[in-house]
């Protein structure tokens, strides 16, 4: 890997560290956990061992303290030998929230337990009705006395069926003058009476990762575990997208480049017309496009993370990266398993998977479609981002 | 106890070889570098020496490049490591002048390295080491324990036998592959690194015992399919056999 102009010694030698454990550990598990469809726990549990799980959280929270930054280079290595797998790292998906808007107890309860790896995270915001359109969130959360009265329901949870702790978006105020007004963010805990989850089968790719559609029927959450401001919630939801975005963008580098990896190494052993691959002029500049695609995407999510560790998440810049990213990886997946010929096609190559796996990327987190608007908006100053400032042309 | 473990920044045998223009050596834009295999297994086995015994493991690498490897030995549980920024190249007498540089200052129990390197597959710089140093040795060894002021050592023969053997201490075992099983490098491991010495040892190494007179890639050699009928193959065959020396 080049780009890695920015990094510090530490983290090349974490981008390292998780290069070998996904190396060495992966194999034994990624054909079983997609066929089967079944959550990686023991993985989960050796990762979290050695520290991997909760990298970019504060040690004060029981993490690592290493920054976005080292955390997204682990993505990048999981995802590059296995996508479902790699999700192993997203367990810690939604305590983010908590520790951009929630109480000092709220961080101290919930926070450590998953960076350590022992319990397991979600965030609950789509719905049936409100998918890329959060503000459509129908489930409501309503005020009796000390507690919020939680009814809805909530799909496509990655850990839903098997997380300790739900991270939920919910409408607090149904008669908000706006539809992006009077959301909240609570959290609840598995076993709260009334809370039930069902596991969602037969996805397409990313099947060792756990998602499920969670309901929530007259659960009842104690004020405190409101989390940030009632009413706030749409916006503290943009926030924790704007971040956890960077992360997707380096799972879909590293997809890419685990894909470019394997079609190099088919290029150079499979003959056809007495030449190896590598020697036709048309295989040369697929490799040779898919690796300029791959630097430049990397570079893109290496911006966008260095720039969340310097404090804020530039929200143009996460969703340039995690676009580009997610395009790129569709693209060279899907030339990697051409190069791959019929072998790619009937499913025993991990090609195969690759290219069940990466699509995703452009659909969760925000669709393809929902990071060119937020880009868009970010060009024409209607969001705060670097990207607004453009000089005016001398020719206009 | 104080371990000494020997480890090689070593350019990985999958990486793509490429002869510099120079025709002496390798082009180093294309390797890809990493903690040389067998010395993982030194380092691991060192690692548990301490844990079993006390005492302190330290890394010792030659290369003006290495830091990244010794950082590695540290997060594994190494206390501290020494560079020796010189290159010595494939001149392992070199090599093993460098280490015993740095071993003549320091106190020790025990020195580990790999069996051999990655790169050359010499397999001789611990064993000119100790004979620098003028310390008993054992390569290739699969299992070791020390007790009582003395190394245990089985070493791995040819043909599957295997010999045991006991070493006054100090002494130097070079370590086979499979010895245990290397840990991961760890996150507590990398954070707690930062804080362990990495320090220099400049040494000034004397003259080379090897010079590099030409690397070159060898010649493809082609695969041949000897047709015809069977008592023409037959001949064919013995005929070809005989060319290459092997029948008379
Ligand atoms: C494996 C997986 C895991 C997931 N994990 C989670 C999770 O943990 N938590 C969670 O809350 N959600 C999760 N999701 C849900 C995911 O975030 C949504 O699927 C996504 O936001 C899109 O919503 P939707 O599926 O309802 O599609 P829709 O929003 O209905 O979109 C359908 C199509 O219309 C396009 N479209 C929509 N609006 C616009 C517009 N304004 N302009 C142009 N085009 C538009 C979309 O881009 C898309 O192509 C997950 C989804 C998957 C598949």
């Amino acid at each position: 890997m080049l780009s890695d102009l920015t990094l510090s010694e530490e983290q090349k030698a974490v981008r390292e560290a998780a290069r070998e454990f996904a190396e060495k550990e992966f194999p034994k598990y990624a054909e079983e956990s997609d066929r089967e469809e079944k959550f990686p726990f023991e993985l989960l549990r050796k990762a979290a061992s050695l520290g991997f799980v909760g990298l970019h959280i504060p040690e004060e929270y029981g993490g690592q303290g290493m920054g976005l930054l080292a955390y997204c280079l682990a993505v990048e290595e999981f995802w590059r030998v296995d996508g479902g797998l790699g999700m192993i790292l997203s367990t810690t998906f939604g305590s983010e929230m908590i520790l951009m808007f929630g109480s000092e107890e709220q961080k101290e309860e919930y926070v450590p337990p998953v960076a350590r790896g022992e319990k397991i995270c979600c965030s609950c915001f789509t719905e049936p009705q409100a998918g890329s359109d959060i503000a459509a969130v129908r489930t409501s959360a309503r005020r009796d006395g000390d507690n919020y009265t939680i009814n809805g329901v909530k799909t496509f949870i990655t850990n839903g069926s098997i997380a300790d702790y739900y991270v939920v978006l919910a409408r607090t105020s149904p008669g908000a003058p706006k539809r992006s007004m009077g959301l909240s963010v609570f959290v609840v805990e598995r076993g709260a009476p009334g809370l039930e989850a069902k596991k969602l089968t037969n996805k397409l790719g990313i099947r060792a990762s756990d998602t499920a559609e969670v309901y929530f029927k007259d659960v009842a959450v104690p004020q405190g575990n409101l989390v940030g401001v009632e009413g706030e919630g749409f916006r503290q939801a943009m926030d924790f997208f704007n971040l956890t975005r960077i992360h997707t963008a380096f799972q879909a580098v590293g997809i890419a480049q685990g894909a470019f990896e394997l079609a190099l190494e088919y290029a150079k052993n499979r003959e056809a017309f007495e030449r190896r691959l590598a020697d036709f002029q048309v295989t040369r500049e697929k490799l040779a496009v898919m690796r300029t695609k791959i630097e430049a995407a990397r570079l893109l999510a290496l911006q966008a993370a260095v720039e969340a560790d310097r404090g804020k998440p530039d929200p143009g810049l996460t969703a340039m990266a995690k676009y580009f990213a997610a395009r790129v990886a569709q693209d060279v997946v899907s030339e990697s398993l051409q190069i791959h010929g019929g072998y790619g096609f009937m499913g025993d190559q991990a090609i195969s998977r690759m290219y069940r796996d990466v699509r995703v990327l452009e659909i969760y987190e925000g669709t393809r479609e929902i990071e060119v608007e937020l880009l868009a908006r970010s060009l024409l100053g209607e969001l705060p981002s670097k990207l607004g400032a453009v000089r005016r042309h001398p020719l206009r | 106890m104080r371990i000494f473990v020997l480890v090689k920044h070593s350019p990985s045998p999958e990486s793509l070889l490429r002869v510099s223009a120079d025709g002496k050596s390798l082009d180093p834009t294309c390797l890809t570098y990493d903690i040389n295999e067998w010395d993982r297994y030194a380092v691991e086995e060192a690692v548990r020496l301490k844990e079993k015994h006390g005492g302190e493991v330290v890394a010792v690498s030659v290369g003006t490049n290495c830091d990244a490897t010794l950082r590695k030995c540290l997060a594994m549980g190494v206390d501290r490591a020494i560079k020796v920024p010189a290159e010595p190249g494939f001149d392992a007498s070199m090599a093993a002048e460098a280490v015993v540089d740095v071993l003549k200052c320091e106190a020790f129990d025990i020195v580990l390295s790999g069996f051999m390197s990655q790169d050359a597959n010499n397999a001789l710089v611990g064993a000119l080491a100790a004979a620098k140093l003028d310390i008993p040795f054992a390569t290739a060894v699969t299992e070791l324990s020390v007790e009582g002021g003395e190394a245990r050592a089985v070493r791995e023969l040819e043909g599957g036998y295997r010999e045991e053997v006991a070493l006054p201490l100090p002494c130097l075992v070079t370590v086979q592959s499979g010895i245990n099983e290397p840990r991961y490098v760890s996150i507590m491991g990398i954070k707690a690194a930062k804080a362990k010495e990495l320090k220099d040892h400049p040494v000034k190494l004397g003259d080379a015992t090897v010079s590099t007179e030409r690397i070159y890639a060898p010649p493809t050699r082609r695969a041949e399919i000897i047709s015809g009928a069977p008592l023409e193959v037959a001949e064919k065959l013995i005929e070809l056999i005989r060319s290459k020396g092997v029948l008379r």
